[in-house]
This record gives structure tokens, sequence and C-alpha cells, in this order.
């Protein structure tokens, strides 16, 4: 299209429609959100609105007043993506690496959750992880781990598991598509040059690793409250010790040199690109804390629903949900900063 | 994760061969099948109760095997409008963000133009922002254009507040641009532009190059972008749940009834809209694959 390429504004033109729909229902509120942020009043007397009033205290009173939900969401986000990437890295590596003609079939696979709805899907943990649900089932009935007034649902781990579940493709798709770029070429130049299995180094770095995962879960997910305080440091100990070994294990048979100098650095934006795109929707939401949580288990998401939907609080509701938004907007200004945007947004090609 | 090569092996001695050999055929193997096995096991779950009869108001208990609810899968007082309501909205969302999301997409891989890289970026945005703070920031507006000047004045009551169908439909369009620039993009982007010259050069004008060139060799990019716009729509929640007000959405619907009931006719319709979702993609990728034999696209 010689004649259109000419002509400067066509690409401006093209844009318009999509981009002014944005700008109405994407900046406008949530620069309006902001404004709400800062004022005073109920949907019934009405609001009074900055520069009438700036009210800082809803930031400064809600911060401390839902610390507890902020911590929430960050530590039950942050173990969901560590787990996320944990079941997300090598699945990812497979389906790459050696899904031959399964490739397409797979990848379908890792996206089919999202053809069921996003309620059902946490409606049907809540069978599988209920009180007569087959996952208590065994662990309680039939192997006795767990004493019998021992329930999943409610607890920490079912939201943390939840949100695994939830975000796993957020996780592996943006892994799958750096994994895949990686030149093979690279890790047969490595092999060629004698990257062999990494031993020693594998083991300490998977023990360390290993260790680390498995104290992290167990204490942001609190099992200490489950077995008292006394037995807790014994418990983390014990944390320390299965994931060191497991690790371990990992690190000195499964990894290569060749994977951890070539493949692995490679795929690196992208593992930084999926943490971000899976953390972000997990502290956000608030489906899996209410569903399969306890009060004590809130997130900073049912917060701001609860806020907004049903008091009817908007001033400190558009508070904690800039809050989030402004963590976020950090989150990837950082990102693009430290590693450029590419990976992100799909190549700029 | 051993990368299986002639060398590696060549390299070390027998066990260790043999351990990479048994690492890279079964252990790695047996993760993906456990991993996608992880991601089946809802949707079973959801298949499988959906032909349960459960004893309590709460279908979280298998009881006993029953088609009742396949038989009036929409027997439930508002799940039926909740269901239209879902379709509606998915169809129109999608018709209008395929074409707003597109012809962003072709502005950004076809036109060198200042503030190309800025579009991207504000393009990722919306899709980086949780579901939460897109659905609270449309219903502050919404609610300010009630409420609060200048939005009173300028825009007529009644439009978007009280929220309804045309407010779930704005917050639809809004979330699916991004997919939708994000997916045609992808496709645009292996896309030969010589075809266009050659068009041009045997006489083609500019409209019937696009419609008989490069619309068609667009064509599977947008279906897939559409067909996941309309999975994203029809399933959406959290931003419908914050700008639906009174009318209900199927899965607006399941959220309200679920604090006091869950029938199984949920399952049936969450099952249903997954076998047609799961069909409609491998037709798109059978009449795709078919395509793509007989377009020439210049390998990337």
């Amino acid at each position: 299209m010689r004649l259109f390429r000419s002509r400067a504004a066509i690409p401006y033109l093209l844009m318009a429609p999509g981009l002014l729909w944005l700008l109405l229902f994407f900046i406008v509120p949530n620069v309006q959100m902001l404004v709400f942020s800062l004022s005073e009043g109920t949907l019934r007397t009405g609001f009074t609105t900055p520069p009438d009033v700036w009210d800082v205290e809803n930031y400064t009173g809600s911060i401390s007043k839902f610390s507890g939900n902020f911590s929430n969401s960050i530590v039950y986000g942050g173990l969901a993506t560590i787990l996320c990437f944990l079941i997300g890295y090598p699945l990812a590596y497979a389906i790459a690496f050696k899904g031959g003609r399964w490739k397409n079939l797979l990848l379908f696979m890792v996206i089919a959750p999202f053809f069921t709805s996003f309620l059902i899907r946490t409606i049907s943990w809540k069978i599988i992880l209920g009180n007569d649900g087959p996952v208590l089932a065994v662990v309680r009935d039939f192997l006795h781990l767990v004493p019998a007034n021992f329930s999943i649902i409610g607890s920490p781990l079912a939201v943390v598991g939840g949100l695994t579940y939830q975000f796993l493709p957020f996780m592996v798709l943006p892994l799958y598509v750096s994994i895949e770029k990686v030149d093979r070429r690279l890790i047969e130049a490595a092999q060629d040059l004698y990257a062999g299995p990494w031993r020693r180094g594998g083991m300490i770095a998977g023990a360390i690793f290993g260790a680390f995962a498995l104290v992290a879960l167990q204490v942001g997910l609190g099992y200490g409250a489950f077995i008292g305080e006394d037995a807790a440091p014994a418990a983390v100990a014990a944390a320390a010790l299965v994931g060191a070994i497991g690790g371990g294990l990992v690190g000195a048979f499964l990894i290569s040199q060749s994977f951890i100098r070539v493949t692995f650095p490679l795929s690196l934006p992208g593992v930084f690109a999926a943490s971000i795109l899976t953390f972000i929707p997990a502290i956000g939401d608030y489906v899996n804390p209410q569903l399969l949580g306890s009060p004590k288990t809130q997130m900073v998401g049912n917060v701001i629903q609860g806020r907004f939907l049903d008091q009817n609080d908007y001033p400190i509701a558009a508070a904690l949900a800039f809050l989030l938004m402004a963590g976020i907007l950090l989150a990837i200004f950082l990102y693009a900063k430290l590693l450029g945007t590419e990976e992100l947004t799909g190549g700029t090609a | 994760m051993t990368a299986a090569s002639p060398s590696v092996a060549a390299a070390g001695p027998t066990a260790r061969r043999r351990a990479a050999a048994f690492t890279d055929r079964w252990l790695l193997k047996l993760f993906t099948v456990a991993a996608i096995g992880y991601l089946m096991v809802p949707i079973l779950v959801m298949i499988v109760f959906s032909f349960n009869k459960p004893e309590g108001k709460f279908n979280f208990v298998w009881a006993q095997f029953s088609l009742d609810a396949w038989a009036s899968p929409l027997n439930r007082p508002g799940l039926s409008d909740a269901l239209w309501t879902s379709i509606l909205v998915a169809i129109v969302g999608t018709f209008f963000a395929t074409i707003l999301g597109t012809l962003i997409a072709l502005a950004l891989v076809r036109y060198r133009f200042r503030g190309r890289n800025a579009t991207n970026l504000f393009i990722f945005v919306p899709m980086a922002t949780p579901e939460i703070v897109l659905g609270a920031s449309l219903l502050t507006i919404f609610v300010s254009t009630a409420t609060l000047e200048p939005f009173k004045s300028i825009i007529p009551s009644g439009i978007f507040y009280p929220l309804g169908l045309p407010t779930i439909i704005i917050a639809h369009i809004m979330f699916n641009i991004s997919y939708v620039v994000v997916t045609v993009k992808a496709r645009i982007q292996g896309f030969d532009r010589h075809l266009e010259e050659a068009a041009m050069d045997l006489g083609a004008n500019e409209w019937t190059t696009f419609w008989k060139v490069t619309f068609p060799l667009i064509r599977p990019g947008i279906v897939a972008a559409a067909l996941l716009a309309f999975s994203l729509s029809i399933d959406d929640f959290i931003v419908t749940n914050f700008t639906s007000g009174l009318v209900n959405t199927f899965p607006v619907w399941v959220w309200g009834t679920i604090r006091n009931n869950l029938p199984p006719q949920v399952h049936v319709i969450g099952t249903a809209i997954f076998l047609i979702a799961v069909g409609g993609v491998a037709i798109a990728t059978w009449l795709q694959s078919r395509g793509g034999r007989t377009v020439a696209m210049r390998p990337r």
C-alpha cells in the first residue's frame, strides 16, 4: 500500500477508535478512581471531591487497617507464583523442546481451563478439597495422615492451591514462548564444548532452592498454627530438610550444564514476564479466598469488592484499588526499564 | 531437564548416559502428563458433577447419577435470562472489540510512526491490570456520571447509571481490545507484504487489495482473536460483577446463587459452554489448517 504509507495520518486514524475507547473506559476511569480515593462521602450523601478535600486519610488509614489483607495478598500471590513457576517451567520446557507433534494439543490443554468459567473451576476445587471430597477421603480417612477434624477448605493452603491452579496458564504460555525461541544450536554448541550434567553445582543450588521453597510454603501457609507453636521450629527444620533433599536430587541428576548456562539464562526475560503476569491477577483475586478460604484468609480484593459493592464505601475502596494499581504499574515500569518491553507486549517487530 | 544429544552421551560414562536417557524419556514425560492432568481435573469434576443428583441444596458431594439436570438445564429462576445476557454480551462485545483491536494491530504492524512503542506498551497495560481494578474504576466513572460534575452535566442520565447491559458491554469491549490486538499482531507479523505490492502492480486499487489479498491473509488471526475475545467475555466474572448492577450474566448469577444453593444446572451449563468452546476452537483450527495450505505465507 504505497499510497497509504505516504500518508502519515493513516496509522493514527486506524488506531483512533480503539484508543479512544481505551482512553474513555480505561484511563478516564482510573483517573476518576484516583479522584474518588481522595474524596469523602457515600453514595447516599454525595461525594466531596478534590480540590475541596484531599482526604489522604483514605490511604494512611486503610493501609494500617487492612495490612493483614495486604500481606495475605502478597504472601498468597507470591507463593502461588512460585508454585506456578515450579510446575510451569518444566511443563513449558517439555512442550517447547519435547512436544513434537503433540505440541499444539498440549498447548491447547494448557488453555483448556479458560473454556470453563473461572467460578466453576473454583467450585470444582471446593468439591475436590471439601470435607467430603476425594482428597481428604484418601489423606484423612484412608491414610490417616491428618486428624479427623482437619479440613483444607478455609485454610491458606486451599486459597494458594486455588490461585496456583487458576493462574498456571498465565505462567506457562509466556514461558513457552520464550523457551521456544531459544536457539537449539547454542545448546548443541555447549554440549560439543563438553557441557555435561551439573552434579555438584546442581546439588547445592537445588538444595538451597528446594529448602527455601518448602520453608516459604510452610511459613506462608501458616502451618505452624495447625500443629502448635512449640512444634513449629521442628516443622520448619523438617521442611528445609525435605526441600533440600528433593531439590538436591533434582539439581544433581536432572539439570545439565547446558540448561543452566544456556537455556535458562536465555529464557530469563520470559521468566520475569510470566511471573509478573501470574502475580498480578493473583494478588487482585477475591473469588478464591471467598469460596475456598475463611474470614482469616481474605485478600485485599475481598475488601475492595465488599467496600464497593456491599457497603458503597467508595473512597476507601478506591484508595485500596489504586494502591494495587500503583504497585502493579511500578512493577511493570521496573521490568520495562530493566529488560525492555519486548517480552511483555509480545514483541514490537 | 538434561538435553539428550549424542554428544553428551559420548562425553559421559554409561551410567550417566543411562540416567540422562531415562530422565529424558520418562521423567519429563511423566511430569508433563501429571501437570496436564492437574489442569484437567477441575474440568472433569465439573462434567462429572453435572450428572449428580445432590442430596442437599449444594452440588458439592457426590450422591447419585442422574440426568435430571441435563433434562432441564435452565430450570432455575433467572438462569435462562442470565445465560442469554451472557451470550448477547459476548457476541456484541466480541464484534466491536475485534474490529477496534484489529485496526490497532494493523496500524502497529504495518506502519512506522511516532508513538508506536508507547502504543504497544499502552495496549499491554489493561491486560496487566488486575480485573478488580478494571471493574472498580469503571464503576467509579459510571457512578460519577450520575453524581459528580463535570460528568453529570455532559452525559445524559440513564446511559451509564443505573448499571446494566450497556455498561457490561462497554466493559467487555474495553478489556478485550488488548487481547485482540496482541493476537492479531502475532498473526500479521508473518505476513508477506510483497503479495500486496504484487496485487497493486497488477492494477488493483487499495480497497480491492485490502479485501482480496490482505484480509484473507490475516483472517485466521482475526478469527483466533474473536474466539479468544468471545471465550474471555462469556466467562468473565470480576469485571462484570462491578459493572452489571441488577442485570445478571451467567457467572454473576452463579456468584449470587452460591450463597444459598448450588444446583447441578450450573455444572450442566458450564459443561455445555466448555464443549461448545472446545468444538469452536477445533473447527477454527481445522479451517485454518485447510486455509494455511492454500495461502502463501513467507516463512519467518
